[in-house]
């Protein structure tokens, strides 16, 4: 029995280090991206890359100012669109787990997640920008608007899930009305979940260069036209990186830059926010 | 003879195909307080809540028969004014986490949209909290979140929130069971005191605690009411074999 007692703690230090490796090994991929790209990008940022648009070929300078405000402009178009009715669908589906409609809205939500960014764009680009006649940010945003459905729908549901029937069961006692319940008890005591999924979703989207290819399609041109093509970040990225310019390639790794650091600060702020709006139940 | 503040008439209580309570026919003064006592799944927390349509929340309940709140049949009033008329606390303290202490006791304004003056809420705040015997312990901190407080504090809390709205009846699910023996035994006085003003049906499957704080009792077994009577009378000499079973522990 003694030295069975030996081996088997053995054992349990082994096992102990071998996660512990692990769990440090999957950090390395991450930082060395993070420090190559800012190392790379860094020095591309200034006021001028800020705050003009694309030179053309053969003259220097030149920066991603259409860009910034592409992506702002349709993620902020996506977001007007797909948090109220990602929420709404999520309470739904957390509500009512055992319905049929549950099921079935459940499952596509699940599907929808799992089709490919590419794909997303292509079925826009046949809906909308075929019919409408040409790229547009709307296109796009739509596109966009897809993509974070899926994420928002499923971080409601299960930030909502988790909170006690007692809850519910407070205010409806007090002869308060189901919306209002809804409204003003179990939105904001899961305020906290709900909004770690936006923004994950608006980091997600934030960074699609596939469903915007077919769709808002890009501009070398400062552009607020919601109607007509917008560039964004990432396609910035793909146009200057695929150019045969070396100065190009420098303005891509700072657009990469920028829009590593926007992913970043997005996950450290809710980070935050939910650790610090959490609700104690 | 007083008109009875609630009065079932054949009241029955399913979970889908389960028929929980059984033809029950109860009928309840004003200021009294009366302990609802019987083993586990006897159909006395279904009762309760089918006083305040509750029951008909969970996926599968359903209810027949009448239960007349003075004189008119809930069933036939409209659910969120019944709710509305009758308090309810329950089996573990459940202050909205997302409101002060101040905001949970006048939450049942609040949450149904009734503006009011601060004064008015002032006045309400301190005299519920006054009620619930939580005035003093709280009235530094009111604009703290109502899960800072212990236990048997959010549970006075929630009778705060209960009275705050006035209610005739509230109805308490084993408002203690939760609770450490002090604040169980805060709580308990607490039911002396809210006599005077309201009626209280109080579902417990704590003997003891039946004894010591109510008028009246009622005993539930198999979703029957077996017997319903004056608390000293249950106690001593029941009527019904089954309740003398029940109170002297043959099974539980």
């Amino acid at each position: 029995m003694e030295p069975r007692i030996g081996f088997r703690n053995t054992k349990s230090v082994i096992f102990k280090w071998v996660i512990i490796f692990f769990a440090f090994i999957i950090t390395i991929p991450l930082i060395v991206v993070l420090l190559y790209i800012i190392k790379q990008g860094v020095t591309q940022v200034n006021w001028h890359f800020l705050t003009h648009v694309p030179a053309p070929p053969g003259e220097t300078g030149g920066g991603i100012a259409n860009a910034l405000m592409g992506s702002f402009i349709m993620v902020l178009m996506a977001s007007i669109v797909a948090i109220p009715v990602g929420m709404l669908a999520g309470i739904y589906l957390s509500e009512n787990p055992n319905t049929k409609l549950a099921y079935y809205s459940g499952l596509c939500v699940d599907v929808l997640q799992g089709v490919p960014s590419i794909v997303v764009g292509i079925v826009i680009y046949v809906w909308i920008v075929k019919p409408s006649g040409g790229f547009s940010a709307i296109a796009g945003s739509v596109a966009l608007a897809l993509m974070m459905l899926p994420i928002i729908i499923r971080s409601t549901e299960q930030t909502l899930k988790l909170l006690p029937d007692s809850l519910k069961e407070a205010a409806l006692s007090l002869g308060v009305p189901y919306h209002r319940v809804i409204i003003k008890v179990i939105i904001p005591c899961g305020f906290a979940g709900i909004l770690s999924g936006i923004t994950l979703s608006i980091a997600r989207v934030i960074g699609e260069t596939a469903p915007l290819l077919f769709t808002a399609l890009g501009n070398n041109y400062f552009s607020t036209n919601v109607t007509g093509p917008m560039e964004s970040l990432p396609h910035v990225i793909y146009s200057y990186a695929t150019s045969p310019y070396d100065d190009w390639h420098d303005l891509a790794w700072g657009a990469s830059f920028i829009l590593l650091m926007f992913v970043l600060t997005l996950n450290i702020v809710t980070k935050v926010l939910t650790r610090k709006w959490k609700i104690q139940l | 003879m007083e008109n009875p503040i609630v009065k079932a008439e054949n009241y029955n209580g399913y979970f889908g195909d389960n028929h929980v309570v059984k033809d029950v026919n109860i009928s309840i003064k004003k200021h009294e307080v009366i302990a609802v006592m019987g083993p586990s799944g006897c159909g006395k927390t279904t009762f309760l809540r089918g006083i305040n349509r509750m029951h008909e929340l969970i996926p599968g309940g359903t209810s027949k028969g009448k239960i007349l709140l003075d004189g008119q049949n809930v069933f036939d009033m409209n659910v969120i004014y019944v709710r509305y008329k009758i308090g309810m606390v329950f089996q573990r303290p459940n202050p909205f986490p997302n409101l002060s202490i101040y905001e949970n006791v006048v939450a049942g304004y609040m949450l149904n949209g009734i503006k009011m003056s601060k004064a008015d809420k002032d006045v309400i705040v301190e005299r519920s909290l006054t009620s619930a015997a939580l005035w003093n312990e709280v009235k530094d901190s009111l604009h703290k979140k109502g899960t800072f407080l212990s236990g048997g504090q959010q549970q006075r809390l929630c009778i705060a929130r209960a009275i705050a709205m006035q209610p005739e009846l509230i109805l308490f699910d084993e408002p203690t069971s939760a609770l450490d023996p002090i604040s169980t035994s805060s709580v308990e006085n607490l039911f002396h005191e809210l006599k005077s003003n309201y009626t209280l049906i109080i579902v417990t499957h704590n003997m003891q605690q039946a004894a010591r704080v109510s008028d009246k009792t009622a005993f539930f077994y198999m979703g029957e009411l077996v017997e319903f009577d004056d608390t000293k009378k249950m106690f001593t000499a029941p009527a019904d074999q089954r309740t003398q079973n029940y109170i002297t522990g043959r099974f539980s």
